[in-house]
């Protein structure tokens, strides 16, 4: 047997054949003389630079976000049998469906109404009728979970008056649950899309299932595309002895194991105990920003009490303990004690190589949160922190965080900005790591800043979603990544030295 | 709280009969809300005493984001402490009218705008339902009953029966039904008796018929309303008893809309039109 020789694209396009292409293009494409490129993109990298690209207004660039049905559909598909169904058109849902299949190397099912211009001229009833008529015979999901795209919201589709008339007309039955969600790609970001489309399949399932108390917790993980920390979260609830209800389970979707079968529903939260989680004593979010109204709904329809805490680093998961054990009565474990003692150890071990290292992050802010907080627990500080999709209520929560600790100093949090004013932050203050997603990439190599992928999407290294970054196993994986990071860039930086250290 | 939704052929008096009555409402010492849902925003001016109020578009236009608007740029209160509030939308040719409305009242609810004492909330709505964003107001969750205002011109009668037929749709999927016509009378022919029969023709009822008087339009010209402005005059009793009416009314009936044909007949059944033999 042979291996295939395939030429990497970069590689390829080194050879003569596409040199010599490139050059006779060079005729009509007419560019500017490189030593002009040259300049401009050394201008761009001024403070002069930096102060126009944060006075701009109407253009963002590279966008640390993705759209509200993405995180629609994300949410959707934790839940046992459900088909994620979204009214609008094709190319959308194709876009949800490749982002998430390159995070997770998972496939990943979701319908589209297949919206075009007829649709968005008669409305989008038909597409709704015949899309959950199709939906329901073809795939026998046991529940269609719908959410929309700008198209449908612009024209206006009224998303229950159409489910509604397709029971009438009998395309679906009765009593199939069809929870929906207005989930507009011009508002808001993945993590509000995701909110909309938990509060719509919670309100629904919950509907007339008000009874006994069911001495349960429920539990939300958020926009958490860590398949890792719902196997951690579910193993921390046994060691702490707390019967719970995990809703929105997407491990199994996007972490099933390979048996050989193709399964369309590979697991998600058991609609019984969706439906049974109204009669739950409390309901815990691990995210904050993305459950807003959920938790809102949860509190004052439910009347649980309720709790959003992000357990990512040692203090944040101390709290989250403290809270559970007060919550349930249940004494926390020596098990998690002593679990936790050994991630201050490693911390202790790292910290010379992190204590004073400048950090800038760029992410979801629940995320981003959980990550200032542990840098700082080991003496780094984070210096710039860049939200696209944060709001005020981020802005302030960052601020009083940094104010919290000496080493948040010299921190600034840029809510609403993006990745092409983080690449002003780096060249004018520079700093020795950047966190982010796959897309900050592009920074490290114009900046030559080390990056540490945390976040979402991770499209460029396999399997870190696999581990998990909350609880004590998290923040041991996070000091891992952290201070490797920093080893590795010494070493990159020390290679044509005379040093033989072995220890660093 | 009842939320109403008014709907009617455009010019043909929605705003000023809307707010005239809610006035009505408010003066018998109802907790009351008008939402416009029209891009020129003039659904409030009566109330307010003042020309076009800042409307949640103009605002969101402003700061750039709707996510950055407060509750108090947009909500104002008016005469006898009606809330007011307009969608706005944008200039006329341009954008889209219809999302402005779904934008301005997904943002009012989200803020709590309607607070918890509020009585009557009514949707002063655009000329006909054009697009999926005007009928936002008679979505399920929000306004459950709607009246029509017409008169005996034929087309404000085409535009009623038109408005019935979107009404339909809605009634058939959801909880929206038709609470009656509300007759702003131009003074044509045997008005009166058409307006009563095309209500019954619709299954549903000629709620009240508003006499024409030139007293609304000098309460109108100093931005008042009739209430407002002259409350001792007969006209103000007309809004009294229309307000008392809608306080008090149970019949709700999903309408029956008739076909053009038969709205042409019932207009020559009353000898206003001409058949096409006699015309001959």
């Amino acid at each position: 047997m042979s291996t295939l020789k395939i030429k990497d694209h970069c590689d390829l396009f080194q050879g003569p054949e596409y040199q010599e292409q490139f050059e006779r293009k060079k005729e009509f494409e007419r560019p500017w003389p490189e030593e002009k490129v040259k300049e401009v993109s050394d201008w761009t990298r001024t403070q002069e630079y930096r102060e126009l690209n944060f006075a701009r207004q109407n253009i963002k660039i590279n966008p640390a976000k993705a759209c509200q049905p993405l995180g629609a559909v994300f949410c959707a598909s934790g839940f046992e049998g459900s088909m994620p169904f979204v009214q609008g058109a094709q190319g959308c849902v194709a876009y949800f469906r490749s982002h998430l299949s390159r995070h997770f190397k998972e496939p990943f099912a979701a319908i589209s109404t297949s919206m075009t211009e007829d649709a968005a001229v008669f409305g989008g009833l038909n597409n709704m009728l015949e899309g959950l008529e199709n939906t329901y015979t073809l795939y026998k999901p046991k529940m269609i979970t719908v959410s929309t795209t700008c198209m449908a919201e612009v024209i206006g589709d009224d998303l229950n008056a159409y489910i509604k008339t397709a029971r009438e007309k009998g395309l679906i039955p009765q009593d199939l649950p069809v929870p929906f969600a207005h989930t507009p790609s011009f508002v808001g970001s993945h993590i509000v899309g995701y909110d909309n489309m938990l509060k719509g399949i919670l309100k629904t399932l919950s509907e007339g299932r008000r009874g006994e108390s069911n001495n349960k917790v429920n539990l939300i993980m958020g926009f958490d595309t860590y398949t890792g920390n719902y196997h951690e979260i579910k193993r921390l609830m046994a060691v702490m002895g707390i019967d719970f209800t995990l809703l929105a389970d997407v491990s199994e979707t996007f972490d099933s194991p390979n048996t050989g079968e193709y399964k369309l529903y590979p697991g998600g939260t058991p609609l019984p105990d969706a439906m049974d989680a109204v009669n739950a004593i409390a309901t815990l979010s691990l995210q904050k920003y993305s459950t807003v109204k959920t938790m809102e709904y949860i509190q004052k329809e439910w009347g649980q009490k309720t709790l959003s805490l992000s357990p990512i680093g040692i203090r944040n998961t101390d709290t989250f303990f403290e809270e559970l054990a007060r919550l349930t009565g249940r004494p926390i474990p020596a098990l998690l004690e002593a679990e936790r003692g050994r991630v201050v150890d490693a911390m202790v071990d790292s910290h010379p190589y992190v204590h004073g290292k400048r950090f800038a992050l760029v992410g979801d802010p629940d995320i981003l949160i959980g990550m200032m907080s542990l840098i700082m627990e080991m003496g780094g500080e984070p210096v710039h922190v860049v939200c696209t999709n944060g709001d005020k209520h981020f802005e302030a929560e960052a601020n009083e965080l940094l104010a919290s600790s000496p080493f948040g100093a010299n921190g600034k949090v840029y809510a609403g900005k993006d990745m092409w004013h983080m690449r002003s932050l780096l060249f004018t203050e520079p700093v020795d790591v950047l966190i982010g997603n796959s897309y900050a990439k592009f920074l490290m190599r114009d900046t030559g800043t080390p990056l540490i992928r945390i976040g979402f999407p991770l499209f460029d290294r396999h399997h870190l979603h696999r581990y998990p970054i909350i609880g004590y196993q998290g923040a041991l994986n996070l000091v891992t990544m952290i201070v490797n990071s920093v080893l590795d860039e010494m070493d990159r930086k020390t290679v044509d030295t005379t040093s033989f250290d072995v220890i660093r | 709280m009842r939320q109403i939704a008014i709907y009617g052929k455009g010019g043909i008096g929605k705003s000023t009969t809307t707010q005239n009555l809610v006035a009505a409402l408010a003066e018998a010492g109802r907790k009351c809300m008008i939402i416009g849902c029209d891009p020129k925003a003039d659904s409030t001016r009566l109330i307010l005493n003042r020309k076009a109020q800042n409307t949640v578009m103009d605002m969101a236009r402003e700061k750039g984001t709707v996510e950055d608007l407060d509750l108090d740029d947009v909500l104002l209160k008016g005469f006898k402490d009606i809330k007011c509030a307009e969608s706005g939308g944008p200039e006329p040719g341009v954008g889209c009218a219809g999302r402005g409305v779904i934008t301005a009242i997904n943002f009012l609810e989200e803020n709590g705008a309607y607070g918890d004492d509020t009585e009557f909330i009514f949707y002063d709505v655009l000329g006909d339902v054009v697009c999926g964003g005007f009928a936002m107001p008679i979505r399920e969750g929000k306004a459950k009953e709607i009246y029509i205002v017409t008169s005996g011109e034929m087309m404000a009668m085409y535009a009623a029966n038109n408005i019935s037929r979107g009404v339909l749709k809605y009634a058939q999927s959801g909880g929206v039904r038709l609470g009656g016509l509300i007759c702003n009378s131009r003074k044509t022919d045997k008005e009166y008796e058409l307006i009563s029969e095309l209500a019954s023709k619709l299954g549903t009822q000629m709620i009240h018929f508003v006499p024409r008087d030139n007293e609304v339009q000098r309460a109108e010209l100093r931005r008042k309303t009739v209430i407002d402005y002259a409350p001792n005059h007969p006209q103000a009793d007309e809004y009294r008893e229309l307000a008392r009416k809608i306080a008090d009314n149970k019949n709700f009936v999903i309408p029956t809309p008739i076909t053009m044909d038969e709205l042409e007949r019932l207009l020559m059944d009353y000898g206003i039109m001409e058949s096409e033999e006699a015309a001959v």
